[in-house]
């Protein structure tokens, strides 16, 4: 009996309007993710089945996932991406917050001239500096290339500038301490600052390595050769559209697309943090 | 020797020096990476170069002609329609659902997750979902819905006149979820206590957002509309991989200036032309950053 009229009780709360709010906003929700679900469900499906409406395949099949994966240079593509995307992230990690520290921690004439010169790149457009990138890459042998791909990104304004805006939280005491003891400048910044700036690191790690991931015009520019593909100019390489397997193309989307929904639903928490974080930084 | 030198050093000379051994490989990287190539495109705008032949200086030709190409005016003023249409609409939606989701409890990480997905889509991927949607009869998924409420078939990416907004539309679908995420974050960080004062005046839910919630969320707005105008008036993965031939069609209807730019320099490798219209593209988004800061001066 008491549990029933706790529950009636409950409900007494729930004015309709709230009901209403509710069921929209999930409503909402659900349209946003449908593109991605008919995605995946398209991908089991066998080709006779492409031409019927349904989100449940009533064959499903894993033959085009074998096919896309054996058949098309996919895992090559895979392997660039993840290559290119790790590289790059691990240089951006080491000379962002190497720079980020110097500039928040030490005083020498000159910093704030490196400082402004630094942040002002964030207003150059990568569209501006492709075709010199080009230019100075063919000069050097650098197409077709994994260096090729990754040299624009090693380093990034943005991620510096966030660094910094951490480092300056930073105890200068700490530092100081760590001095007396006869630490090493390199140690003080490696084994002691880093440690106490990882919800930073981490989140700078996400976007960089997620923008690596998409990033489509540069990679599609420097590289020519199939095999040296990265993912997103891999999928663009399919095309033809009347006799489009379109099963085997949202496959190879799928393929594409779900390494990064698995990190995110691992990483919820730290993305949607790291992202307020950056929002209201920057 | 250098060890000698290195002990009569004072200490903030030491400290001095270690900064700038730390910026070394940096400085290298900024000057050769990133500042001399920003010189360079303005340079090479300048001179009349294909790639193969010597660089020959013609002054403002380039923009001249520019300036008198039809076409580039069809491909900017596509471009601005893709901010000046997508902007709004983008952050009409987020706000509104931010607003509504924010109150929401029960469900509200995975609700959220919902909208947050499709910001971490490859776009590539996605424009294949999408053009895939596009379709015609049996196998365009929009017009089969469309079938089944008796509106007749819609042609999509290939009309003139709906191509612009059928291209736009994952780019708005896409950027939703980082715009929820900002604007919620935005609303939190109202004080408490501006609501509580709020409801001891008596005032309403259409108030409190008149006269609280959205004055608070000013700076927010004007950075989610700088970011996504300069994320939409850069647009060009999505109109490379849905449009035909990559080309930005039909007849132009969806080619925006970064895909002008690709054309010029790498199909037909007039790299002057082509560098005389990303600096175009730098005053066109450096624009919008100066009137970012203009805005945020004007606040304070």
């Amino acid at each position: 009996m008491t549990n029933s009229n706790q529950i009636i009780e409950k409900l007494e709360h729930l004015n309709p309007k709230k009901i209403i709010i509710w069921t929209l906003v999930f409503l909402g929700s659900i349209v946003m993710v449908t593109p991605i679900i008919f995605m995946i469900s398209m991908s089991f499906k066998t080709g006779q089945e492409v031409y019927i409406f349904s989100l449940f395949p009533e064959k499903a099949t894993l033959k085009n996932y074998i096919f896309v994966l054996t058949d098309s240079k996919f895992i090559y593509w895979g392997l660039n991406s993840l290559w290119v995307a790790t590289f790059s992230t691990l240089s951006v990690l080491f000379f962002d917050s190497l720079v980020g520290y110097t500039l928040a921690k030490y005083n020498f004439r000159g910093r704030e001239i490196i400082f402004v010169a630094i942040l002002s790149t964030l207003m150059i457009p990568t569209e501006m500096l492709i075709i010199p990138w080009y230019m100075m890459s063919r000069e050097f042998g650098w197409i077709d290339t994994y260096w090729g791909i990754a040299f624009p990104g090693l380093m990034t304004g943005f991620g510096t500038f966030l660094m910094r805006q951490f480092f300056m939280n930073l105890p200068d005491e700490l530092i100081e301490a760590a001095r007396i003891d006869g630490w090493s400048e390199f140690a003080i910044w490696w084994k002691i600052a880093m440690p106490l700036v990882v919800p930073a690191l981490s989140a700078l790690a996400i976007f960089h390595f997620l923008g690596n991931w998409t990033a489509f015009l540069w990679p599609l520019i420097i590289i020519n050769d199939p095999d040296m593909y990265t993912i997103p100019v891999g999928l663009a390489s399919f095309n033809g559209e009347y006799e489009m397997n379109w099963e085997i193309v949202m496959t190879a989307s799928c393929l594409a697309t779900i390494p990064t929904l698995f990190v995110f639903i691992i990483l919820q928490k730290y993305i949607i943090k790291g992202i307020m974080l950056a929002g209201l930084k920057g | 020797m250098i060890k000698n030198f290195w002990e009569n050093l004072s200490i903030n000379q030491k400290l001095a020096i270690t900064a700038w051994v730390f910026l070394a490989i940096p400085i290298i990287f900024y000057v050769t990476i990133r500042f001399y190539p920003t010189y360079e495109a303005f340079y090479v705008s300048f001179m009349k170069w294909n790639l193969l032949g010597a660089k020959k200086y013609i002054g403002f030709k380039h923009y001249i002609r520019i300036f008198n190409d039809e076409d580039f005016w069809i491909v900017l003023w596509n471009t601005i329609k893709y901010a000046l249409i997508g902007v709004p609409i983008s952050l009409l939606i987020s706000f509104t659902v931010a607003y509504y989701l924010n109150e929401i409890k029960f469900g509200h990480q995975t609700i959220r997750a919902f909208y947050f997905v499709p910001f971490l889509t490859t776009a590539i991927a996605m424009a294949w979902v999408w053009r895939w949607f596009y379709q015609p009869m049996p196998i365009g998924y929009f017009n089969i819905m469309l079938s089944y409420v008796g509106i007749p078939q819609q042609p999509f990416l290939r009309s003139i006149e709906q191509a612009l907004y059928s291209v736009m539309a994952p780019a708005v679908w896409a950027g939703l979820g980082f715009q929820i995420v900002i604007f919620i974050a935005g609303i939190r960080a109202i004080p408490k206590s501006h609501f509580e004062a709020a409801e001891i005046d008596g005032a309403g839910r259409l108030q409190i957002l008149k006269e609280i919630i959205l004055p608070a969320l000013k700076p927010t707005t004007i950075f989610l509309v700088v970011i996504s105008t300069i994320g939409f008036l850069r647009i060009f993965d999505q109109v490379y991989s849905m449009s035909e031939d990559s080309a930005g069609g039909p007849l132009n209807a969806t080619k925006p200036l970064v895909l002008m730019i690709y054309e010029y320099a790498f199909d037909i490798y007039k790299l002057g032309r082509a560098s005389a219209l990303t600096v175009i593209l730098f005053l066109l988004l450096l624009t919008v950053s100066l009137l970012q800061l203009w805005f945020m001066r004007k606040q304070k």
